[in-house]
């Protein structure tokens, strides 16, 4: 006979106080893949502006004068744009970093070390973004 | 024995696919801002500075093939987590289908404004 065993709802996050090292990586990795996913998109947005910045004057380009130009040095002019970069930063490092690890559970690789790899990706992210602050911020003040 | 319990398609290929896109965007992602973060300024891009980079076929290359497995691993993502949610029959249908409509857009704009740069000629 058969057993099956009904989870419910999968994504139950009303039960997020019990939730294990394991559920905690698995509620971050699908945070960030939905802030990374949104900012391809308006990545993209903002890029395009090199399209009609493309057919602008060659002296409008040479002198850096274009919308392509003229948008992203705007942007970075913000202090919140260059902040809102840290956050992005942490959050593209904490998906790879746990992403590496979810593909070596997949292998089936360091099964029993879950929990530390999780704390280890948790931990290389912190240390990564707090390098990378001087950096991102370079010019903002 | 425990009975076939998942919410994906048995026999699928989505899943490997989302793997072998995970494995190529680790590494890009990675190089993508270190590039541009580290070696050069983001508060430094210029137009002739991008345009040079995209004028090696190289470079293009790897930016197309970055575009498409970002767009595919993102949005094919985003897909599992609402299935994972609970989405099912006529509304997964239509979310599936906005989402490939979303992804197309995407591409086009990407590989158009990727053209813009390198001086290649769009036809869309």
């Amino acid at each position: 006979m058969s057993q099956s065993y009904n989870r419910g709802l999968i994504e139950d996050f009303g039960r997020w106080r019990e939730f294990s090292a394991g559920m905690w990586a698995w509620v971050f990795h699908k945070f960030t893949g939905w802030v990374l996913v949104g900012y391809l998109f308006t990545h993209i947005a903002v890029l395009s502006t090199a399209i009609p910045a493309s057919s602008q004057d060659a002296a409008v380009l040479a002198a850096n004068g274009d919308i392509y130009t003229e948008t992203i040095v705007a942007l970075e002019s913000l202090l919140v744009v260059r902040i809102l970069e840290v956050g992005l930063l942490a959050v593209a490092v904490f998906h790879i970093l746990n992403g590496l690890r979810l593909l070596l559970v997949d292998l089936g690789i360091g099964l029993e070390s879950q929990d530390k790899s999780f704390y280890a990706s948790l931990i290389l992210t912190g240390a990564i973004t707090v390098a990378s602050v001087p950096t991102f911020l370079a010019g903002a003040f | 024995m425990a009975e076939h319990y998942s919410s994906f398609t048995k026999g699928g290929r989505l899943w490997l696919w989302q793997r072998i896109t995970a494995a190529f965007l680790v590494v890009v992602l990675a190089f993508h801002f270190f590039l541009l973060h580290f070696v050069n300024h983001a508060d430094e891009v210029t137009f002739a500075m991008s345009q040079a980079r995209m004028e090696s076929l190289s470079y293009y290359s790897l930016m197309i093939l970055f575009l498409v497995t970002a767009t595919f691993h993102g949005v094919n993502g985003v897909y599992n987590a609402l299935v994972n949610q609970g989405l099912t029959g006529t509304k997964r249908q239509v979310v599936k289908w906005t989402l490939v409509a979303a992804s197309l857009l995407l591409l086009v704009q990407g590989v158009r404004t990727a053209n813009a740069w390198a001086g290649y000629t769009t036809f869309f």
